[in-house]
């Protein structure tokens, strides 16, 4: 324990993020340069979102780590391993208990609430790197708030497809001004992004931090005659029954079975013990 | 006395330039340039290669920062501005609305890993437009008046042949009807068969629609088919104007004589 400073950066690298954490939840939607540091851990395995967490965890905090929904992923348990390690913090796989949650292409089935922090890891903070390759272009477009070639976007999409068939990263306008990536979380997820906690998104490659105060705006951007529509798959988790939550499809064996089953794993189990099963659940033992 | 005679008779000016010059350290690039280029006027640029034709379009249309000099531009809602002053959203705002620039290579002016339609589309969707049907008729609307068949909306320039790209690059600029359109050798490197048909429509667009444009070209057929007035640049000055035929068929400077005589006669 006593071989690190709490939570494994140094107070100035904390200093240094909080402050642009403090710029972000000035200008919401606005990605703010920080200086990103060298993580114990790859890049794409979130060292932004890492930072993000060392930089606004306290002793009295506890600590949720979620990948794709699961708490039991490589990815979760080696970073909440780690804040075990160099910062002694509580964690839990409750997310109504945390106070903390750092997250990786989910945003928790529960509504959170007004204290928690949730921090998203972001591969590409640029909505419009795909589009406009040149970084310069884009942060003028960003600053004088030109935004035509998003929706260039999804036009291809409805030409190309017959529908806007973006189903991840789905842009979002904040407080209409700037428009954002909200990280790669399905849209099923995007109307949750004005919630009542503190949303903070760090990308650790290319060192930007971006944040959401609560109850913040959030609109996803939509054509008049295609408007936005959060989807999910046709199903009921096959482990809860739950028809409201986002599912996973999973493969059972090599002769087409599958099942569907709430990416969310806290979720189904606390529906699972309240006594819901689904259509190839067991009981929960008593 | 003639300007003021003009701007009683509520006429002024769309575009004016004044002593406009761009230096590259040492070098010209291009320097006292003045003139006027009034609504629905089609004035031609031509001069040799390195003669500063470029140079003086980009300081125009606002993609170069001259040395010297004021652009006039008589806005909608303000009258004559000096772009060159004016905040650089409004400026940006102006090049998607107001003025349009079709470039000598369309991959430059063209999204190449975007479709046609959305080549089309994207001016209007850049000044707010956000109704996908009313864009995409729109789109195939002025695909149609440039010639690119209905069923090619959804293929990417890439599929399209050269001729074809520099219809549709003039098709997504001319879509939010500007009102000054600067092209910058807008028939080279296409063959000339291509070069006909492609002059034939921007002739038939810019009476049809009234439009003011800067034609920087080389090519003397290109000015003598599209353009009133003619400007004849060497060395980065300005060696004569006027009309045309009158340049052309009675050229008054010895370089201008030079150009138009060693142009081959079939």
């Amino acid at each position: 324990m006593n071989a690190y400073n709490f939570a494994y950066l140094d107070e100035q690298t904390k200093r240094m993020i909080r402050r642009a954490l403090l710029k972000g939840m000035a200008i919401p939607g606005y990605q703010v340069p920080f200086a990103s540091r060298e993580m114990p851990m790859p890049y794409g395995w979130g060292t932004g979102g890492v930072q993000v967490s060392a930089a606004v965890m306290t002793p009295e905090d506890c600590f949720k780590v979620i990948d794709q929904g699961a708490d039991d992923t490589t990815n979760a348990v080696s970073i909440r391993r780690f804040f075990q390690a160099t910062a002694g913090v509580a964690v839990t796989e409750k997310t109504a208990e945390a106070t903390v949650i750092q997250t990786r292409h989910r945003i928790p089935e529960r509504d959170l609430v007004e204290g928690q922090i949730l921090v998203y890891q972001v591969p590409i903070p640029e909505p419009l790197r795909f589009l406009e390759p040149s970084e310069v272009e884009t942060r003028k477009m960003h600053a004088l708030e030109e935004y035509g070639l998003m929706h260039v976007k999804l036009y291809e999409d409805i030409a190309r497809h017959g529908d806007i068939s973006t189903s991840y990263a789905y842009p979002v306008k904040v407080e209409g001004r700037y428009v954002m990536d909200p990280s790669p979380i399905p849209k099923f997820d995007n109307p949750k992004l004005s919630m009542a906690a503190i949303q903070l998104f760090g990308a650790g490659r290319e060192q930007r931090i971006y944040a959401l105060p609560p109850y913040t705006e959030v609109v996803s951007l939509d054509f008049e005659d295609y408007p936005f529509q959060a989807g999910r798959a046709d199903h009921d988790c096959d482990l809860c029954g739950a028809d409201n939550s986002y599912l996973d499809e999973v493969i059972t064996d090599d002769a087409g079975g599958r099942m569907f089953v709430c990416s969310d794993t806290d979720f189904c189990s606390e529906r699972r013990e309240a006594g819901h099963v689904g259509a190839l659940g067991v009981e929960a033992v008593a | 006395m003639k300007d003021m005679a003009m701007t009683e008779a509520g006429l002024s000016p769309l575009l004016r330039v004044e002593g406009l010059a761009k230096r590259y350290g040492a070098r010209i690039g291009c320097t006292e340039v003045s003139f006027d280029l009034w609504p629905g006027e089609v004035m031609g640029i031509v001069g040799e290669s390195g003669s500063g034709k470029t140079t003086l379009l980009n300081c125009l249309a606002g993609q170069l920062a001259p040395d010297a000099g004021r652009v006039l531009f008589d806005t909608r809602g303000r009258g004559m501005v000096d772009t060159l002053t004016m905040s650089e959203s409004e400026r940006r705002m102006l090049g998607r609305t107001d003025w349009a620039f079709v470039h000598q290579h369309a991959q430059d002016g063209l999204r190449m890993n975007v479709s046609a339609g959305g080549n089309v589309g994207e001016r209007l969707m850049a000044v707010g437009a956000q109704h996908y049907g009313d864009i995409r008729d729109k789109a195939i609307d002025w695909l149609d008046r440039v010639e690119i068949a209905e069923d090619r909306v959804d293929d990417r320039p890439s599929a399209f042949s050269g001729g074809m790209r520099q219809r549709l690059q003039i098709a997504r600029n001319l879509v939010t009807g500007p009102r000054l359109v600067f092209m910058d050798e807008p028939t080279g490197g296409l063959d000339v068969s291509v070069q006909a048909r492609l002059l034939d429509l921007l002739r038939g667009l810019v009476r049809e629609m009234g439009l003011s444009a800067i034609i920087v070209t080389h090519d003397l057929a290109v000015v003598r088919l599209l353009a009133d007035r003619l400007m004849v640049m060497k060395s980065g000055h300005v060696v004569e104007t006027g009309l045309t035929d009158q340049v052309l068929d009675d050229p008054q400077h010895a370089y201008t004589q030079l150009l138009v005589s060693s142009v081959l006669q079939v």
